[in-house]
């Protein structure tokens, strides 16, 4: 039914871009006043649905109301005009220069001349920070602000366009507890005045507290829209997931070999300490902890990416020395990155060059040139194997979708026939699709004798995959703990957060370790 | 609807595209061929591709260096230095006031593997210096450029050095019933093993990986310090090769020779599509984009128009080239 102040209303929206379908039939709208959680795993298209909104994306298909008017943006300041603001996830503020600058960044004030009224623009600014409870000099430079201001700088931004609507990307991840009481309480006070709110996240706590309806997305399709206090946790989720979980995590019980890969007390400086851990030929070893705890850390010295300041590392029983990348590869070690875009994929290169990398040394003959023949070969080989979908192995690897970029660099790592392949957040950012072949080729990895460590911080993740689960908190293993069906995420988090009385890391692991291989 | 046109007019666009500085190069010979007759002589055609040398050689270089994601300032300076000492190396006896007067004239191909050895060692340090400091190689190679040439008039004190080994002429020289130039020759050599290196060997790979994207290179096992230093090493070496055929074809050594080739040589890399953000480029590129702007000078030259018009056009034409060329990368929304 039409609400009387709807002030946004998006009908089936449908984005295609090539050989994706973004979204699909999305319907979506926002109230005066509201608050509106929009809801979806990575991939389900929920920022692909702001950006429409925002002017930098155009829906292929269906159409946008703003108070009853179709809109069309062509650009963010089309939608800035209009009144439709976002706060992006990463924020980019002009560090250098203050407060001020930044608010009226390309349409400060001028005086009767034609120059920067200096005066107005600060005294503009005080009136505008008042409004929303912050008292800083608006001549304070943006570099001395912590993320939670600088946050707030770009909500007062948004207020000072005369915002009917603010999106909100995942406002909270960077945030401290009490500044995210202080967010909600902005919130309430910009929906009190009649401003609506867009609110992604992925915290469902959150979710309940602030937002009064939410919308569902999976795979770019439309699942819902519900009252948020008339909803249950578990609906959310299986509104989210649609599916049952464990039909996407395809663990088989196949037998584990021989202990492959065994660390002991390995320290990094003061990022982490006495990491103790044996990893067995077909078997997954997830890492879980909180954001921080150093499990990236862990594996990135394992691959010889940061320096190793104490401790062993041994491959089938014999001592290691890994210095640098180089040093892993040749024993057989890879490594697919958290990141991505910053220390996967290079972005301008073709899918096929994408591949050789880390195997190049292998192409020379010896003149010392490359064999481009054999490289054409595998590339092609691989490409069938982990089902990477691209026009052409000459595409740039750019325009593929995260989920076939990850592809292609697990295509990579395959290539170098790896024994050891440490995984670090292998579904970041990539589709369910993806993300279940991704979880299928690790199985079958696991089968064919290949031990795999796989940090990642989803713990259905972590639950669904691994055989055993190395737990990390503050740079030290609290637990080494067998995934038997009984296993709960709290069960984790306690171990994760060290609520559990754990006993303190060093020696926790060593005593499990022991009996592990006792087995 | 106009789908179907839009479809074509897409087609037409990324032709033009791709193929848009070769296109360019073919309509400039074919107008210059119909109505400058002069052009289309043997000899003039020979004429401009003895002009293409030796900065086309530079943009050989400069090539690597770009697609790694740098720039290299200094080889018009370079140019001059490992020249100078070349030329001092080879002065003959008969020579009036020869630059080291106490030792020399040495041996004439030890002349010549020094003026290598110095550009490359040039570019070693640039190089290293890049590396190892990570600064940017802007700023590395602006200072190597000032003291390159500072060095190249301490060694010489400002004078032209001349009366050089009879084996330049011969390197100046035209060969096959005195036709086809030497200095030819040499760049189609260099270009052949450049093509080579940058597509065939783990270098040439390594240097797209690392202009590309330098933290992934490093987590692919690349070198990527070796890598840098080996990139900015090559250009100071064929910086060394341009003023073997520099000397060759003036007959002496100048400290203030070369002074804005390194320009020119970007110049004619840029126009070649080579990506200024690194990762993208071609030999092919270097070549044709050094053909497109001798041939513009030539034609220009030929049609009558004024010298100081020519660094207007060419300079239009450079700005236009970089405009295509990111429409070309820019990533499709």
């Amino acid at each position: 039914m039409a609400e009387a102040a709807c002030l946004l209303e998006a009908r089936n929206i449908t984005k295609l871009f090539p050989g994706v379908k973004a979204l699909d039939g999305v319907n979506f709208s926002v109230r005066a006043g509201e608050v509106h959680a929009l809801l979806g795993e990575n991939g389900a298209g929920k920022s692909t649905l702001a950006k429409c909104f925002i002017g930098i994306h155009q829906p292929t298909s269906g159409e946008i109301l703003l108070e009853g008017k179709a809109m069309e943006f062509v650009g963010t300041r089309a939608a800035l005009s209009a009144g439709i603001s976002m706060i992006h996830q990463e924020l980019s503020p002009v560090l250098s220069r203050p407060i001020m600058e930044n608010i009226w960044l390309g349409r400060e004030p001028l005086n009767k001349l034609g120059l920067v009224d200096h005066k107005k623009m600060y005294e503009d600014t005080q009136k505008l920070l008042a409004t929303i409870d912050m008292q800083d000099n608006p001549k304070t430079l943006m570099s001395e602000l912590t993320v939670a201001k600088i946050q707030m700088i770009e909500i007062a931004k948004a207020v000072s366009y005369d915002s009917k609507l603010i999106i909100m990307d995942e406002p909270t991840s960077s945030l401290m507890d009490r500044e995210v009481e202080q967010l909600f309480r902005i919130i309430r006070e910009l929906t009190a005045k009649g401003i609506g709110i867009i609110y992604v996240s992925h915290k469902m706590a959150e979710i309940f507290k602030i937002s009064d309806r939410f919308t569902v997305l999976r795979d770019g399709a439309y699942i819902g829209t519900r009252n948020t206090n008339e909803s249950k946790l578990e609906d959310i989720i299986n509104m989210m997931v649609g599916r049952d979980l464990k039909e996407m995590y395809s663990k088989s019980d196949h037998q584990k070999g021989e202990p492959l890969l065994e660390v002991s007390d390995l320290s990094s400086g003061k990022v982490f300490s006495g990491v103790s851990f044996t990893a067995r030929r077909g078997e997954i070893l997830g890492f879980a902890g909180l954001m921080g705890a150093g499990r990236t850390e862990v594996m990135e010295t394992i691959f010889g990416s940061r320096r190793k300041t104490q401790g062993k590392i041994r491959i089938n029983g014999e001592s290691v020395q890994i210095k640098h990348t180089r040093d892993a590869i040749k024993r057989g070690i890879a490594m697919l990155t958290e990141d991505r875009r910053r220390t996967g994929i290079f972005p301008v290169l073709s899918v096929k060059d994408n591949m050789i990398y880390a195997r190049l040394p292998h192409y020379l003959n010896k003149l010392g040139l490359l064999r481009l023949g054999q490289m054409d070969k595998d590339c092609a080989h691989y490409k069938e194997r982990v089902d990477v979908r691209t026009p052409s192995l000459r595409q740039q690897i750019q325009f593929l979708s995260g989920g076939n970029q990850q592809k292609v660099l697990v295509a990579k790592w395959l290539l170098i026939q790896p024994d050891i392949l440490i995984l670090d957040e292998p579904t970041r950012g990539i589709d369910v699709g993806a993300k279940a072949e991704i979880y299928k080729l690790m199985e079958n990895l696991a089968r064919e004798g290949k031990c795999i460590l796989m940090v990642s911080s989803e713990l259905p993740e972590i639950l669904g995959m691994s055989d055993r689960i190395v737990v990390m908190h503050e740079g030290r293993v609290t637990g080494i703990l067998e995934n038997t069906p009984d296993m709960s995420e709290e069960q984790i988090m306690a171990y994760a957060t060290k609520a559990a009385g754990a006993q303190p890391g060093k020696d926790t692991p060593n005593v499990k370790e022991s009996a592990d291989d006792g087995n | 609807m106009a789908t179907n046109m839009e479809g074509t007019r897409h087609q037409a666009a990324a032709i033009v595209k791709k193929y848009g500085i070769i296109l360019v190069l073919l309509l400039m010979v074919i107008g210059l061929s119909i109505f400058q007759p002069a052009f289309r002589s043997t000899a003039n055609i020979i004429n401009i591709l003895n002009h293409t040398a030796i900065f086309g050689i530079m943009a050989v270089g400069l090539t690597f260096v770009i697609i790694s994601g740098g720039i290299d300032l200094s080889v018009g300076s370079v140019l001059a230095f490992s020249g100078v000492i070349m030329g001092a190396m080879s002065q003959t006896a008969m020579a009036s006031t020869p630059i080291w007067e106490a030792i020399g004239p040495f041996p004439f191909i030890i002349a010549l593997a020094a003026c290598l050895a110095v550009g490359s060692s040039c570019g070693a340090v640039s190089g290293s210096l890049i590396a190892q400091t990570r600064i940017p190689p802007f700023i590395a190679t602006l200072g190597m450029m000032t003291v390159a040439r500072g060095l190249a008039l301490i060694v010489t004190g400002g004078r032209p050095v001349s009366q050089l080994d009879p084996g330049f002429s011969a390197i100046g020289s035209r060969i096959m019933n005195n036709t086809i130039p030497v200095p030819v020759i040499i760049y189609l050599v260099v270009i052949a093993l450049a093509w080579i290196l940058l597509n065939n060997t783990k270098f040439g790979k390594s240097v797209y990986a690392l202009g590309s994207n330098r933290a992934a290179a490093e987590i692919s096992g690349i070198n990527v310090k070796a890598t840098l230093i080996k990139v900015y090493m090559l250009a100071g070496f064929l910086a060394g090769l341009a003023a073997i055929v520099f000397s060759a074809r003036t007959l002496s050594a100048h400290p203030g020779a070369g002074t804005g080739y390194e320009l020119t040589a970007i110049a004619a890399t840029t126009i070649g599509g080579t990506s200024h953000s690194g990762g993208i480029g071609t030999m092919w590129g270097a070549v044709v984009g050094a053909l497109v702007l001798a041939v513009l000078r030539n034609g220009l030259t030929l049609i009558g128009i004024h010298a100081h018009w020519q660094g207007v056009i060419e300079g239009a034409i450079i700005v236009v080239a970089v405009v295509i060329d990111m429409r070309k990368n820019q990533v499709k929304k």
